[in-house]
């Protein structure tokens, strides 16, 4: 059941790689837009919101093809990035990356928002009269009381990352070798005959993968959760 | 050391106008619910930014609207304890203890671990967490963690308002020894009767957002 061919292999390591660059890039953005959207009121707020949760309900082909006419290689970002930095992201493993970052965002952004918000404020408050700077109040109380939420965040914009199937193929095709993803590659095999049972072998695989994942996230949670002496 | 104070705000919709001065010893802020006497404390601490005016403790200007003066809370060494104990959750009560104590400069540090631990009678539960505490252990934490800070000025906002009164009792006792030995002011907010007759050496009354004796 588990002799992967290269193809296979490739396959996997390139949804791995996706998901852990896409988390990555993910994580100082969604740490700021989750702490301003917790901490900060300021006009248009709620069109701020609105932007970040659209690729949760936009149908992942519109923002695949949003994707590409942004980052294109005639896109306006995409001849900026080529032009600047030299940088392709089009039909790239790098645009898989990015477009499994976006549809991460609203999920990591959500479950660090709430665990900001469930800060207590007035702790930093105590932090600051006893002599400690905002900096370092927010490196010693906010951080570590948030993290099991910033952890959350991570594991599920993973999860997603490593899935992420319709923005992806839209944007960056179904490239063997650069594009493409584990569901990517499950579904070429059920598009072509007697593929199915290459189809199940890898489809086995993803449900291992998310179940780390997901158990992973529960451990350290836990671990965080007995260090702070529960 | 003293303590001067001679501000202006507006909290919420009504104005607040406060001016008094205060010496070594404890001085009660007494007054209703809804007089103004947390966001004086508040003002003093460096959390809520007084319209006009000016704040002295000890010779340093806090705050001084003329002048442009505005001391950050961490730059402020005044100790606050709030009706809360407002322990760090993801600390033990050592660490708790010696946050503020850290922070402190060491050639600036009067109170020590030893003798504050010894003088709450928290020695034994250094290494505990703080959600394991009582409520009274909790807040006489909360007041060593103030001190080890080595404040030149203690804020105490109706830190016996959330227990119930044999805990009062267990710390009014340590509160009455801070009063006698440390020498600095000691700001005490409440709206109980017989905590002022039993601790104050002065009261400042408040009604209203004003200050209507002392």
């Amino acid at each position: 059941m588990f002799d992967f061919t290269p193809a296979e292999w490739e396959a996997v390591h390139l949804s791995l790689n996706v998901g852990l660059w896409g988390t990555l890039g993910c994580l100082p953005l969604g740490f700021v837009l989750a702490y301003v959207l917790a901490r900060v009121d300021f006009p248009l707020k709620s069109l701020l919101n609105g932007i970040i949760y659209l690729p949760l309900v936009l149908p992942p082909v519109v923002t695949g093809f949003f994707l590409l006419l942004a980052f294109g290689t005639r896109g306006p970002l995409g001849q900026f990035l080529e032009n600047t930095f030299g940088i392709t992201i089009a039909f790239r493993w790098t645009g898989a990356a990015l477009a499994a970052a976006i549809m991460g965002l609203p999920l990591m952004v959500r479950a660090m928002r709430l665990s900001i918000i469930a800060v207590d404020r007035r702790l930093e408050m105590a932090a600051r009269t006893l002599g400690a700077s905002w900096w370092r109040a927010f490196f010693t109380v906010t951080l570590p009381l948030a993290l099991p939420g910033i952890l959350a965040g991570a594991v599920l914009c993973f999860a997603k990352s490593f899935g992420e199937f319709g923005a992806t193929i839209t944007f960056v095709s179904n490239i063997p070798g650069e594009t493409r993803t584990l569901p990517i590659a499950i579904y070429s095999l059920l598009q072509s005959p007697g593929g199915e049972a290459a189809a199940l072998r890898l489809a086995g695989l993803s449900v291992v993968v998310s179940l780390a994942a997901v158990l992973g996230a529960e451990w350290m949670e836990r671990r965080i959760i007995t260090r702070a002496g529960t | 050391m003293s303590f001067d104070i001679d501000v202006e705000a507006r909290v919420g919709d009504f104005p607040l106008k406060v001016a008094f001065t205060a010496t070594t010893g404890l001085t009660a802020l007494f007054g209703p619910s809804g007089a103004g006497k947390t966001s004086v404390l508040n003002m003093i601490a460096g959390v809520l930014r007084p319209k006009r005016g000016r704040i002295v403790v000890d010779g340093v200007t806090l705050f001084d609207s003329d002048e442009g003066v505005n001391l950050a809370p961490n730059h402020r060494r005044v100790g606050y304890i709030f009706q809360d104990a407002r322990l760090f959750p993801h600390l033990s009560v050592e660490r708790n203890l010696l946050y503020g104590h850290k922070l402190t400069a060491p050639e600036a540090r009067y109170a020590h671990p030893d003798q504050v631990t010894a003088l709450l009678g928290i020695g034994h539960l250094r290494d505990r967490s703080p959600r394991s505490l009582s409520g009274g252990e909790q807040q006489r934490v909360a007041i060593g963690r103030a001190l080890l800070a080595s404040p030149k000025l203690l804020l105490m906002d109706e830190p016996l308002a959330s227990l119930d009164d044999a805990r009062k009792e267990e710390i009014l006792p340590y509160i009455e020894r801070l009063r006698d030995d440390l020498r600095i002011p000691i700001l005490y907010v409440t709206h109980a009767a017989p905590e002022v007759n039993r601790l104050a050496g002065a009261v400042v009354e408040m009604s209203g957002g004003r200050v209507v004796s002392g």
